[in-house]
Order: C-alpha cells, then sequence, then structure tokens
C-alpha cells in the first residue's frame, strides 16, 4: 500500500482487463479533433508492462504498412476509452523486444492454448 | 507577506489527470486542521503571526513552559508549536481551527520545509560538477573537482568557490505552486510539482509572496 492511495483512488480504472506480454489488444483510444470526439483503434501485441500504481503503462506495437509502430499508454488514462484483449500469446518473457528485429512470420507469437 | 498560511506533512508524490487528460505530477501534503494558540500583533509583539500548533500529543511528553501555553490558549497539544507569520491576525482568536479549505484551486502557493539533507557532499553531488575520466591516466581523481581557481593572481581562493561541503538541511521555500485540489475533508492540498524535504517532513504552505492575485 502507498502512502499516496488516498489520492490515486479517484484515479484508478476498474475496467482494465489481465493482459500480458504476448497478448494481442485492441486499444480504443479517444481522439478529439477540434470540437468532435471519436475512437480510434490501435490494434496490436503487447511488448511491454511497466510501472505500478498509477504509474503503471504498456506498450502495444503493430506492422502498419510495412513500418513498425508502437505506441504507450499509461494503464489508467482516461484517453483509453476500453481495452479488449484478442488474443492470448504464449511467450517466455516480459519484455518482447526481440519482436523489433524480425518481421513476417518470425514475428508471429504463439497463441496460448 | 502571506495572508493565509497552514502546516502540513509532506506525503508523497504520484499522478492525476486534469480535465484535458494530461497527466499532472503533484505532491500530496496532509493538511490536520490547525489550532490557534496565540495571536501575536504589531502593538504588543511587534508583528503579527498567529502560534499554532497540529495533531495531538500526550500531555506528559510536554515540558510545563509549552504546557502553560496551551493551558493559557485552553487548546488541546499538538505536535509541535510553531509561528506563522501572516499580514492580519483579525478574525483569529486562540482556540479557532483552520483547515485545508481556506486554500482554493488554483491558488498560487510558496512552500517552506527543511530540505533532504545529504549530510558532506562532494562537488559532483552538490554542485553537479562533471568529475574527471575513469582513464587515461587518472589516479585517484576521478571524482575531484579539479582547478579551484588561478595562481599567483589573485594567489587566493575567492569567496563562494563552489567545493565540498554540507548539503541540504536547510530551509528552502519553493515559491509560486498551483493548488491542484483542497480537500478539507480528506485533510488534504495537492501541489503541482515538487516541494522541498522528506516524506513525512513538516512543510508550511503560504499563499505565494510574488506573482498571483
Amino acid at each position: 500500500m502507498n502512502p499516496t492511495d488516498l489520492v490515486d483512488r479517484d484515479s484508478f480504472r476498474d475496467d482494465v482487463p489481465a493482459f500480458a506480454p504476448g497478448d494481442t489488444l485492441k486499444v480504443h483510444v479517444r481522439v478529439v479533433e477540434g470540437s468532435r470526439e471519436r475512437v480510434q483503434i490501435f490494434q496490436g501485441v503487447v511488448i511491454r508492462r511497466q510501472g505500478g500504481g498509477i504509474a503503471e503503462s504498456f506498450t502495444v506495437r503493430k506492422v502498419s504498412f510495412g513500418v513498425g509502430v508502437e505506441r504507450t499508454f499509461p494503464l489508467h488514462t482516461p484517453v483509453v476509452s476500453k481495452i479488449e484483449v484478442v488474443t492470448r500469446g504464449d511467450v517466455r518473457r516480459a519484455k518482447l523486444y526481440y519482436l523489433r528485429d524480425r518481421v513476417g512470420k518470425a514475428a508471429k507469437i504463439k497463441e496460448k492454448r | 507577506m502571506a495572508s493565509k498560511a497552514i502546516v502540513g506533512e509532506k506525503v508523497g508524490m504520484t499522478q492525476l489527470w486534469d480535465d484535458q487528460n494530461r497527466i499532472v505530477a503533484v505532491t500530496v501534503v496532509k493538511v490536520a486542521p490547525v489550532r490557534v494558540v496565540r495571536t501575536k500583533t504589531g502593538d504588543v509583539d511587534g508583528y503579527s503571526a498567529l502560534q499554532v500548533t497540529y495533531g495531538f500529543r500526550r500531555k506528559s511528553t510536554l515540558n510545563k513552559p509549552d504546557l502553560g501555553q496551551y493551558a493559557k490558549a485552553g487548546v488541546e497539544p499538538g505536535r509541535q508549536l510553531l509561528e506563522l507569520r501572516i499580514d492580519s491576525v483579525d478574525g483569529f482568536t486562540p482556540g479557532s481551527e483552520i483547515d485545508a479549505g481556506s486554500f482554493l484551486v488554483g491558488d498560487l502557493v510558496d512552500v517552506t520545509a527543511i530540505s533532504k539533507g545529504h549530510g558532506f557532499s562532494g562537488g559532483m553531488k552538490r554542485h553537479n560538477f562533471k568529475g574527471q575520466g575513469a582513464s587515461h591516466g587518472n589516479h585517484k581523481h576521478h571524482r575531484a573537482p579539479g582547478s579551484i581557481g588561478a595562481c599567483a593572481t589573485p594567489s587566493r581562493v575567492f569567496k563562494g568557490t563552489k567545493m565540498a561541503g554540507q548539503y541540504g538541511n536547510v530551509k528552502v521555500t519553493t515559491q509560486n505552486l498551483e493548488v491542484i485540489q483542497a480537500d478539507p475533508e480528506r485533510q488534504i492540498v495537492l501541489i503541482k510539482g515538487s516541494i522541498p524535504g522528506p516524506k513525512g517532513g513538516t512543510v508550511v504552505i503560504r499563499n505565494a509572496s510574488k506573482g498571483g492575485l
């Protein structure tokens, strides 16, 4: 328990699903354009979860038109409207940085079964 | 001088999101209601201030002079007695209370505390000196400061030259910090950014003497 929990409690989200590195997520990101707001989906593989408490964050990697794109989100940010777990991955380490050096089939993650 | 002041205890730092979903780093200060023990005025004491206390403490741990101060005011003894210099003590009498609600969201404040003590520290820690090379023939001078002045002229070391010495454990004021939240019910004040001192240290929050409104 942290001494600052009293304050953090207001910011914690309770709708974060259990997910781990290797899982494929659909992250629903709220995008504000002028006065309009829409939801953009960022789908990719979780390559790390970092930090703890209110400051915990995770990084999702996808390959878009042949270019690797990584986005890091604070786990409890209000910018993300929803996190959906698409598949569970079977991986042996906590940080999947090796995916950055791989392309095509080699970058595929086995599904947990 | 300040028109509002209060005493608190630094709890630690955390973050929260503002209305535009941006992260704001805040320091949590626990602010228990402070009780006025005595008011000091310009006529009687030469300056105006509030003598206050906060928290609670067993009477047997106090000495008789302090106990007398509390008894005269009819105030329950607190953790420590301290003075808050303010412009005017009008409206305060011994026994009246000040809580976190005296500060409003958006107020600019100055925060005073005793900074973390680092003891006798070298130039690298105390003044962010670079130090010297790890190799290239360096021998036992890796963290040394290097030159501290010229030679025959002036044939002395200038006063104030940055050198090793006591670092920290001095009274430090950080000015113009924004109040993000002030909640008398939960007895907390959230201040944007960092404030001096260790966790658990006593801090004095006053409204900003420069800037602000």
